[in-house]
């Protein structure tokens, strides 16, 4: 299968009223949906949503626009000036991809020796990976918490919790228990999935001492671990909001 | 539909309705394939890729 750029869709009827992105490779999922859009179907998410949820940059400016709160987050563009920044918000701090999946290159940065010589690492790497978002290193349990928000609704929670180091994603042997959607959860979560344009989303949070804070948005949920221990019919809910768009 | 295993070298049946991307296994190394063709009986596989660097969330 190939696409024409540019090419008017030839006259035979669509083959969906609505479309559900699934492609689990980020970039491969953003270019379909862009073409597919441009062909006239509704894709959920919406591409828009998809490319601000795939960058940890812009995602955060998103969040803070909508004033949600985010753990404090530098961005540099040279090796000098990301050890300036981290010397302001102090060791140990995390060093991001902007784009990036499964915690891939995600390090914390315990101090500045440790920084200068990981940084001086990226300096080899691809363009993108000199883009340097690094965010304060926030005190919370060993845990984070998703809350899947399917349209305007929440539908469920989890705990992540991570054992062989910082990183609690699930693909990485953290684990998940369910967790209660209490009022600020459920208030915050809409909030933020609303603030990238809303979809079917899982909203990333830790728990501070200050309170609530979203770090990440995800668009092309992963949820097999969450259906298991929360028992929540997931898929049900998607097909739901599926239809009702389509229905629209 | 004969299938030749890209790893192991067996030679082992799918099953006559099998689609292109459905996935099979060698019986003799236990590979997971994935079916890229099928033609005039013909079927070619390729070794499942299981993660890639943009891969998931």
């Amino acid at each position: 299968m190939f696409f024409e750029l540019g090419a008017r869709e030839r006259g035979g009827e669509k083959f969906a009223d609505i479309i559900l992105q699934r492609c689990v490779s980020y970039f491969r999922n953003l270019h379909l949906t862009a073409l597919l859009e441009k062909r006239g179907y509704t894709v959920v998410n919406p591409y828009k949503v998809t490319q601000l949820c795939g960058n940890k940059l812009l995602t955060t400016l998103a969040l803070t626009k909508a004033k949600i709160p985010t753990p404090k987050t530098y961005v540099a563009f040279t090796k000098e000036s990301a050890l300036e920044a981290l010397d302001k918000m102090g060791y140990p701090a995390m060093l991001k991809p902007v784009v990036g999946s499964w915690g891939r290159l995600i390090i914390p940065l315990k101090d500045r020796e440790t920084a200068g010589a990981v940084l001086e690492e990226r300096e080899y790497m691809f363009p993108l990976y000199q883009v340097y978002y690094l965010q304060e290193m926030v005190k919370r349990p060993p845990r984070d918490i998703r809350v899947f928000v399917i349209g305007d609704e929440a539908v469920t929670g989890i705990y992540r919790y991570s054992f062989l180091d910082i990183k609690t994603n699930i693909a990485r042997g953290g684990k998940a228990e369910p967790c209660r959607i209490t009022p600020e959860l459920q208030e915050l979560s809409l909030k933020a999935a609303e603030a990238v344009g809303s979809g079917i989303l899982g909203v990333d949070m830790m728990e501070t001492d200050e309170g609530i804070v979203v770090h990440e948005i995800n668009h092309t949920i992963e949820f097999q671990a969450t259906a298991t221990v929360t028992k929540v019919n997931i898929p049900k809910y998607i097909v739901g909001y599926l239809l009702r768009k389509a229905r629209k | 539909m004969k299938v030749k295993c890209p790893e192991c070298g067996a030679e082992f049946d799918a099953p006559d309705d099998v689609i292109v991307g459905e996935i099979v296994s060698c019986p003799d190394c236990g590979l997971e394939l994935e079916v890229s063709s099928i033609q005039s009986g013909k079927v070619d596989v390729k070794i499942v890729r299981i993660s890639g660097e943009d891969w998931g969330e």
